[in-house]
């Protein structure tokens, strides 16, 4: 390897040719390597995993609820079957789950929002607790209204 | 010239989405898929449920819901691969593959929700 000629000439082409493991200095960052699993070792790295993961019953919220305004448009018999669907063991098994999640999104979500939300009433911070009362009572608001919304007819 | 960044976009479509799931779902699963189909609540027909949902107002915030949903879920799942799988060198893929597939969801759903009488 170190038998070209052109070492002395010391045009940085040639040094590379001769030294392949050389490189132009820049600084390279030092990046202790994780486990891939890093999120099962402490409780709360697993509360952050399930709680990211959450997003996946909102996005199955979302698409459920479009299955079901396509079986509203396509009559009462395809909203029947729809319905009876609902009504089997997985279903409601799966739907559990589902529910534990998005209970969990709703609780550490509006837990965060005296975090993201700083309201002053002239010089005066409003309290977290203020903004965290306020938070939970627009959720049972709307759960409320929701329910007068969706039940009878 | 620096290139102007789509976070502060995504971000806010994530963070309302994130609020009307926190509002909204929960109940929206207990009522339409626990109360309704097992009948401990007196549960409207499919002309009754048509008639509420068909309301233009009622079908616009469906519409918000099931989009902002979808954004939402884009977003977090996104960063959840690359904290959780390590998977940052893919950034550009996954972010397409999640803003896209909310995106073919939602023009379904404006589909759904324009044809829905």
């Amino acid at each position: 390897m170190s038998s070209s000629p052109d070492l002395q000439s010391s045009s940085s082409a040639a040094h590379e040719a001769a030294n392949p493991s050389y490189r132009p200095y820049h600084p390279r960052w030092y990046r202790k390597p994780y486990p891939i699993l890093w999120w099962l070792e402490k409780l709360a790295y697993k509360k952050f995993m399930l709680r990211e993961l959450t997003s996946l019953a909102v996005a199955y919220a979302a698409v459920l609820l479009m299955v079901q305004i396509s079986a509203l448009s396509r009559g009462a018999a395809a909203y029947e079957r729809f319905e009876t669907v609902l009504r089997s063991p997985l279903a409601l098994l799966f739907h559990t789950i589902v529910l534990l999640l998005l209970l969990f999104h709703s609780i550490t979500w509006l837990n965060l929002a005296p975090k993201a939300l700083v309201v002053r009433l002239g010089r005066r911070r409003i309290p977290n607790r203020a903004v965290l009362a306020g938070h939970y009572f627009g959720w049972l608001a709307a759960t409320v209204l929701l329910f007068f919304f969706l039940v009878g007819s | 010239m620096a290139k102007r960044s789509n976070e502060p976009f995504f971000w806010a479509m994530f963070s309302s989405g994130g609020m009307l799931a926190a509002f909204l779902a929960p109940a929206l699963v207990l009522l339409l898929w626990f109360a309704s189909p097992l009948g401990w609540v007196d549960a409207p027909s499919q002309e009754e449920m048509s008639t509420k949902l068909g309301h233009p107002l009622v079908k616009l915030g469906l519409f918000a819901f099931i989009m902002l949903s979808l954004f939402h879920a884009a977003h977090r799942l996104r960063f959840t691969l690359y904290d959780g799988l390590q998977l940052s060198h893919l950034s550009a893929l996954i972010a397409t593959i999640a803003y896209g597939c909310a995106t073919v969801l939602t023009l379904c759903a404006a589909y759904l929700l324009l044809t829905f009488s």
